[in-house]
């Protein structure tokens, strides 16, 4: 039994969460999120011309995502660079994960180019750089309907918990990893995965543990795009 | 009962709740979701009456018509221009609305207009998929030789321009630069010396760096007095 977490935390407590926007100022709009020891970038270009053409929507804006692992930024080995199977993977859930929030009906036939780049990571890749990639949205000054937070919830060695370490991603006894992304003040769901095993009870509790985890995100991600703002008075 | 949940002139961002209730109604980039009032983009909220108005901070250019755009040509077609403004695609600039003349008896219209440069053009038509068609025949619309340009965030454009033209007018006083502020963003700049120039530059991004304070144009005053170092900045 998983009874105290590695890093002492309780367990659903997730790791200290800073953010940042207007970090790259080529782009439209950036952000960092950093979720322990997990960093992440995402800049926004666009609504720019869109090529290859056959992609083009007569009615709205392409979203395309590209997510991208440094290759420094394992815990070791050198991460090969270029696109592989899960990054691809990863995009794609992104863009799944931002399109509903984002309303881009005033742009048809472009595109919105939204880079994230992982610069250190510690496992909750994919969810820290959902988190930066809707702040950069946000600070680019898109339309949403709301903010995206993403944190992953799972059963370690038997115990749920909130926002797993690389550590706890590979603990002996078993593990589940489940990312789930949400506007928080609906609590609509946008991203929802799972690797492992879990009984319909327990991804109900994972879920409802991940909403509350979103809330504190998205309240460290509205400071973070006000705090551009206040710096400047 | 109507209950506001931000402060006149607060900064908010997408989702966040401006007011709970009936009794408001929304406008800007605010709409409503059942009896809440919801911000849609990063902005500062104004409250006047009854209504909640949302200002974005940060934003796309939407064109809209008889807005006055600096672009740059990017191709040239058998009857007309397109012209990149910095939008999701390019305008177009046909031929024959080039300074006003109906004539089609330009064979190459790379001698009028060659990719690379840059025109001040009037939005002249916009139709609902956002395609742009500019014209030239206007006054004050040309060709732009020599100079710089420089790109602030289309929003911004209003507080750069000021009421009547009083910040732009001030700057353009104070530098001796020739300024022409396009409402896509794209400002067109040209001095009678670099130094000047770049002090105007260096105004106008302050300008952009600080749109959402009051008691902007006592700053602008005095940063341009200290810089150009002339005592009857107006």
């Amino acid at each position: 039994m998983y009874n105290e977490r590695f890093d002492g935390r309780k367990s659903d407590e997730t790791r200290p969460i800073t953010a940042k926007v207007g970090i790259i100022p080529n782009a439209k709009g950036s952000a960092m999120f950093k979720i322990g020891n997990t960093v992440a970038m995402a800049a926004v270009y666009g609504p720019r011309i869109l090529y290859p053409k056959f992609l083009k929507s007569p009615d709205k804006a392409l979203l395309r995502c590209n997510y991208n692992m440094m290759s420094f930024s394992g815990s070791g080995e050198r991460v090969r660079p270029g696109s592989s199977r899960r990054d691809r993977e990863i995009s794609h859930i992104t863009e799944k994960a931002l399109e509903p929030v984002l309303i881009v009906d005033d742009f048809p036939g472009s595109v919105v180019d939204v880079y994230i780049e992982l610069l250190q990571t510690d496992a909750g890749t994919r969810c820290a750089g959902i988190c930066a990639a809707s702040m950069a949205l946000a600070h680019a000054g898109f339309k949403m309907r709301g903010l995206v937070s993403a944190i992953s919830v799972g059963v370690v060695g038997g115990k749920l918990v909130v926002d797993l370490n690389n550590q706890e991603e590979h603990h002996e006894e078993g593990h589940t990893d489940c990312p789930v992304g949400m506007i928080a003040r609906t609590g609509e769901i946008t991203l929802l995965q799972m690797d492992g095993f879990a009984t319909p009870d327990q991804i109900k509790k994972m879920v409802e543990s991940a909403k509350k985890a979103c809330e504190q995100i998205e309240e460290i991600q509205r400071k973070a795009l006000l705090e551009a703002y206040e710096v400047a008075k | 009962m109507t209950k506001v949940l931000v402060e006149d002139k607060a900064i908010v961002v997408p989702g966040q709740v401006l007011a709970d209730g009936m009794g408001f109604l929304p406008a800007g980039a605010a709409y409503r979701d059942n009896d809440k009032i919801i911000a849609l983009q990063l902005g500062m909220v104004n409250i006047s009456g009854r209504l909640i108005k949302l200002i974005p901070l940060k934003g796309l250019y939407v064109p809209k018509i008889n807005d006055m755009i600096l672009g740059t040509v990017e191709d040239i077609t058998m009857t007309g221009w397109f012209v990149d403004y910095g939008g999701s695609k390019y305008a177009m600039l046909s031929g024959r609305n080039y300074g006003g003349r109906d004539d089609g008896r330009i064979d190459d219209l790379s001698t009028v207009l060659n990719n690379g440069d840059v025109i001040s053009a009037q939005v002249f038509k916009v139709i609902k998929n956002n395609t742009v068609d500019l014209t030239m025949g206007g006054p004050g619309l040309r060709k732009l030789t020599n100079g710089r340009l420089i790109t602030v965030s289309p929003p911004k454009v209003p507080r750069i321009i000021g009421k009547q033209g009083s910040m732009i007018s001030m700057i353009k006083d104070a530098t001796n630069c020739r300024i022409i502020v396009g409402q896509n963003g794209i400002i067109w700049i040209y001095g009678p010396d670099p130094e000047m120039e770049i002090v105007a530059i260096e105004t106008i991004q302050k300008i952009e760096e600080l749109a959402h304070t009051t008691g902007l144009t006592d700053l602008i005053k005095e940063f341009l007095e200290k810089r150009v170092g002339k005592k009857n900045v107006q």
